[in-house]
């Protein structure tokens, strides 16, 4: 069983996907948490310093190259998977079968696409702006909250960052059990509760995100 | 129980042979009685089209009791039709309303060819279990049967695996027409008694291999082959089978 | 004159004495010897794989899509085995004894014995196979008890014994294919024996694909097909399972044994209506906890919770003190068609008795109780606590039960009624299970050799499997050391020829007769010729009036039968129209078999031979033999017998009372 053919398998792929979901999930409560500091109220000065000592420090800056690499391996592994599994059924039903099944299940290559589309408009709304100004080394950075503030005064901004934080959510929804489920949890009990803390999980970083364009946009934070 | 009559129509895939293109036909049936059960029902449109000069409708049928497998109709958009944990063959007429179009299809699956109108080819599944789903002891070879005591939860746990009765509902049900619960249902049933320790490794890695190689897609864990499979085989099984391959592979020697 | 080729010596050493002198192949040569499986069922399959682990060539045949879906999955109650686990006094002699006398004297003692002897070497056998018996809570196995014994020995998984042991052997037959020991044929159903020297060498099979015939060779041909009982349309067989392969065995030359010989299954769900494909049984196993009734008074319309207990007749209850609600098959199917008969039918058809768990859950509630210490616990919640108990015993016959039905039978008795089930006929074979062609051997149901004249619950999975595992290993060697010399003989051997074109033109007949007749109507004819005239009760003039009928029947099937599509493509019309032509031959040599048996005896129940009490009445002066059948002409046979000599068991009157 050499590397490449356990990685090439169907179980391979998948444990792909669920190594790097879980990654993925454990960068979100960073991420979310970090933005929460925006809530301070304290225009912003607290959440400058976390995303100084983000954006600043080389060893988060070492960590993000592993982020953008299982970000990219999850997104590619991901459509990939997507677009091999549609071709397993060269003709399809008339009538769907849709009960089994909960839709954000069957539709994660799609939620997956809209996060993707929503991560690239977000990261050139921040990160690439940020970098760009640092020259890509660990140079001075740019007012980050300023930057939010500016961006979430546009309603079609606020409204499609909301939209792609309800794809992540119901990504997620699918996504945080499924992968414990693929790495070989399968104990009944540890299932029940990883269900329910996947749901938890979801709602709680949704509403997160999606608060802080809202936030702004409505004026709750100064 | 209340019983009474209908009539349907019958909306159903017909296809000559695994060459041609097929596509819906539709045929009314008159007089159905609730107490049949659905093979029942088409028997009744087979004789009918029979009389009338027409080609019937071929399927796969058996045991007629829910426990060989061969039955596989996707009725109105679910295997063996809508009712839980249930075989086509064990469905009956009482389910419908009078009136009613209902839609047959065979199962949907690159691995699963169509053979002709409703029958499917699933031969795949018997190389899956070639491919290790078997203990190798050779016929004489056996110690008693009560030597080797094993724990009852555990023989329970591969005994509900090992119901698994091969019909393919649970590939038909998966939008990526995975066969990770069949296959993960062999898997748990012999990984779980302790004579099937010394294979246990080779075994889940060839049979996954053997299953990526039939055409199957990969596991979403969407849960359709468990709400759908006949003999409600549990979708922790394919967990289990993860596991089980994980294990396998990062412990492989090469 | 048939030699059954029983080893001489004491009863207990036949069997060890063969295996220790029978002849052996050795290693190379075993890779020359070709041996062709009809049948994939427990007997096939475990045949298939134990000459494949041997190192034979084998090429194994089922007409279904996979080996695994043979019928002997739907056996559902259990194995029977001289375990002796539950210390209860068990052992070889008496599940040997047991057997004997439960087949009514008409089987042949050194076959059951051996039959009894290799039967815990099964349950060992399946266990290493990672067969999931039901256990105790100590890990160890599980036993319970079957009706005609008073031991118990019948290991089980659940409802699904059947299942769990097909696949166990499906198993090992795949890892066979696996290894290229065996070939498998799915989808091809085998339509005549290829004869060359008056041995058997090969068949001619159909692709049921696409319609092409084959011809295989072999220097043995191993017939596994299972039972006739679909002759009578009904029945619990699967739709598939058909007589065709020993007809045509027979037609060839093979003597065909005690065809009348059909077991009737007490506890099936009754049928429901003309549209009927198939019949459920219920497993005997529910005999253990479920007691069967009829109300007191004829024709009582009352629902089965209105009528009190004082006016239910627990007709097996009251008439077999000692055996109950477990006496065996044949006696309690005729007991059910007694009752109703006389009236005190339950149901709308009124062709049904009653098989109630009321008490069962009761019983089992208060022993939970106990365990719970709680001896003032309300009757609602002890029945609560016995469902529970009941669920977990036979759960998955309860749902199937409320499936086909719609009724609970956690709340209402179940109905039954008595069905056609099992055939103990079949081909006749020696000691050696090789009929009396040379080369070709029948295992399993399609042999006639350890049932007698009534098979005892949870034996006949024993039995394939004996066969297969531990019985043609060693005999199908003893005649195999002969062919070491004979090379595998082309296909294209004049035989195989010939005998390919009398099946393609048999075919060409059949498509051509395009007359206005269902196969389906067809066989629910002959299926009602069968059952109301060689059923459950046979007398001399119904007998004599059933082969008129078939014989006209025959008649009017090959002018008028249609049969669309064609013959080169997947044509199910057809394949049936095989089938049944076969079974339509058949019926009428159970009718002539049972109208030469001027006796009663097992499930063969003629109405002119009765005691009293309306018990069987054998006549072991006259008709203590098997009666083997040799095909003549179309309407004509040859009886040979084979007198049955009992040497350990004294025969004597059946009394389960």
């Amino acid at each position: 069983m050499t590397w490449k053919q356990v990685f090439t398998s169907s179980v391979g792929k998948k444990l792909v996907m669920a190594f790097t979901g879980i990654f993925l999930i454990l960068f979100l409560i960073v991420h979310a948490g970090l933005n929460a500091c925006i809530w301070a109220n304290d225009g912003g000065e607290m959440f400058n310093k976390g995303a100084h000592f983000m954006g600043a420090n080389v060893v988060p800056r070492i960590l993000e190259i592993g982020l953008f690499v299982g970000l990219i391996l999850h997104i590619v592994q991901g459509l990939m998977l997507e677009l091999d599994n549609r071709k397993k059924r060269s003709v399809g039903y008339a009538v769907a079968y849709s009960d089994g099944s909960k839709w954000y299940s069957r539709s994660m290559g799609i939620l997956g696409t809209l996060i993707l589309l929503f991560l690239v408009l977000h990261l050139s709304d921040f990160w690439f702006p940020n970098r760009a100004h640092q020259n890509f080394v660990l140079g001075e950075e740019i007012d980050l909250y300023a930057k939010m503030k500016e961006t979430f005064s546009v309603l079609w901004v606020v409204i499609v960052y909301v939209l792609g934080c309800l794809s992540l959510g119901y990504h997620l929804a699918h996504g945080f059990q499924s992968a414990f489920r693929t790495v070989g949890v399968h104990n009944r009990k540890y299932n029940l509760m990883l269900v329910s803390l996947g749901l938890g999980f979801s709602v709680i970083v949704t509403l997160l995100f999606a608060l802080m364009p809202l936030s702004f946009y409505f004026g709750w934070i100064n | 129980m209340e019983h009474y009559n209908m009539n349907l129509t019958v909306k159903v895939w017909r296809q000559k042979n695994s060459k041609e293109k097929g596509g819906f036909e539709s045929y009314p049936v008159k007089d159905i009685s609730s107490e049949m059960s659905f093979l029942e029902m088409i028997d009744v449109l087979n004789e009918q089209l029979i009389r009338d000069g027409d080609d019937p409708i071929a399927f796969d049928h058996d045991c007629r009791e829910g426990i060989c497998g061969q039955c596989s109709m996707y009725i109105n958009g679910k295997p063996h039709g809508a009712w839980k944990a249930n075989t086509t063959c064990q469905l009956h007429m009482r389910a419908f309303k009078d009136g009613e179009t209902v839609t047959v299809e065979p199962w949907r699956a690159g691995a699963f060819p169509v053979i002709k109108d409703l029958m499917v080819d699933r031969s795949a599944f018997d190389r899956i279990i070639q491919a290790g789903g078997y203990i190798s002891v050779n016929t004489g070879n056996a110690v008693d049967g009560n030597a080797l005591p094993i724990n009852k939860d555990k023989a329970d746990a591969s005994f509900a695996a090992a119901m698994c009765i091969g019909c393919g509902a649970c590939v038909a049900a998966c939008k990526n027409s995975s066969a990770m619960l069949f296959l993960s249902a062999k898997v748990a049933h012999l990984a779980l008694l302790p004579q099937g320790e010394p294979e246990r490794k080779s075994r889940v890695l060839n049979m996954v291999a053997q299953m990526d190689k039939e055409g199957f897609g990969a596991c979403t864990n969407t849960g359709a082959c468990e709400a759908t499979c006949p003999k409600e085989i549990s979708i922790s099984n394919i967990a289990r089978l993860n596991q089980e391959y994980l294990v396998a592979s990062l412990t492989a020697d090469k | 004159m048939l030699d059954a080729k029983i080893p001489s010596g004491p009863l207990d050493d036949k069997w060890t004495e063969y295996k220790g002198h029978c002849k052996l192949v050795n290693p190379a040569n075993k890779r020359k010897l070709e041996v062709i499986i009809v049948g994939t069922g427990l007997a096939g399959a475990s045949a298939a794989a134990a000459l494949g682990e041997l190192g034979y060539k084998v090429k194994a045949f089922c007409f279904q899509d996979s080996p695994r879906r043979a019928h002997s999955i739907a056996a559902q109650g259990g194995i029977n085995a001289a375990k002796n686990y539950q210390n209860d006094g068990d052992s070889v002699f008496r599940l040997f004894y047991d057997t004997i006398k439960g087949g009514d004297y008409r089987a042949r003692e050194a076959n059951v014995h051996r039959l009894a002897e290799v039967s815990a070497n099964i349950i060992d056998q399946c266990v290493a196979q990672g067969v999931p018996f039901a256990r105790e809570y100590g890990g160890l196995l599980s036993n319970r008890s079957f009706g005609g014994t008073q031991v118990q020995r019948t290991f089980y998984a659940a409802g699904q014994t059947g299942q769990q042991l097909l696949i166990g052997a499906y198993q090992a037959l795949e890892r066979q294919i696996a290894l290229g020991n065996v070939k498998m044929y799915a989808r091809h159903e085998m339509l005549e024996i290829v004869k060359i020297d008056g041995k058997a060498r090969g068949i001619i099979a159909r692709n049921l694909v696409n319609g092409e015939l084959e011809r295989h060779f072999g220097h043995a041909v191993l017939l596994c097909t299972g039972g006739y009982g679909n002759v009578f349309y009904l029945s619990t067989n699967a739709m598939g399972s058909n007589t065709t392969a020993i007809w045509k065995a027979h037609r060839q030359g093979a003597a065909f044994a005690n065809p009348c010989f059909t077991q009737i299954h007490p506890t099936c769900i009754p049928v429901s209506g003309d549209h009927q494909s198939k019949l459920t049984l219920m497993s005997e196993s529910l005999r253990n906890d479920g007691r069967i009734w009829v109300p007191k008074k004829k024709d009582d319309q009352r629902k089965a919770i209105d009528i009190p207990e004082e006016e239910r007749d627990y007709y097996l209850e009251r008439r077999y003190p000692a055996f109950g609600n477990l006496v065996p098959r044949d006696v309690a199917s005729r007991a059910a068609k007694e009752r109703c008969d006389e009236g005190y039918g339950v149901g709308t058809s009124k062709q049904a008795v009653y098989l109630d768990f009321a008490d069962a859950i009761v019983r089992y509630g208060k022993i939970e109780a106990g365990k719970e210490g709680n001896d003032h616990m309300s009757m609602e919640d002890i029945i609560v606590l016995g469902k529970e108990v009941v669920k977990e015993k036979y759960g998955n016959l309860f749902d199937m039960y409320e499936k086909i039905t719609g009724e609970n039978p956690y709340e209402l008795p179940m109905r039954i009624y008595p069905a056609v089930h099992y055939t103990m006929g079949g081909l006749w074979v020696n000691y050696e299970l090789q009929t009396s062609i040379p080369g070709l051997y029948a295992l399993g149901e399609a042999n006639f050799s350890d049932h007698g004249a009534n098979r005892l619950g949870a034996s006949a999975l024993m039995q394939g499997l004996a066969d297969g595992y531990f019985v043609v290993p060693y005999t199908l060697g003893n005649s195999l050391a002969d062919e070491i010399y004979n090379k595998a003989i082309e296909t294209s051997h004049p035989a195989f020829e010939a005998a390919e074109k009398e099946v393609s033109d048999r075919i060409n007949v059949l498509m051509n007769i395009k007359g206005k007749q269902t196969v389906e109507s067809f066989h629910k004819r002959l299926g009602k010729i069968m059952w109301d005239k060689c059923g459950m009760a046979r007398n001399k003039e119904g007998l004599q009036q059933a082969i008129q009928e078939i014989q006209a029947l025959k008649k009017e099937f090959w002018s008028d039968v249609r049969i669309p599509g064609s013959i080169n493509e997947m044509n199910p019309e057809l394949d049936k129209a095989n089938r049944v032509a076969d079974f339509i031959e058949l019926g009428e040599l159970m009718c002539h078999d049972a109208l030469n048996r001027n006796e009663s005896c097992g499930g063969h129940f003629r109405e002119e031979f009765q005691t009293e009490e309306g018990e069987a009445l054998r006549d072991d002066a006259n008709y203590m033999y098997v009666a083997a059948w040799e095909s003549k002409s179309a309407h004509e046979w040859n009886l040979v017998k084979e007198p049955l000599i009992y040497d350990v068991v004294k025969p004597s009157q059946r009394s389960y009372k």
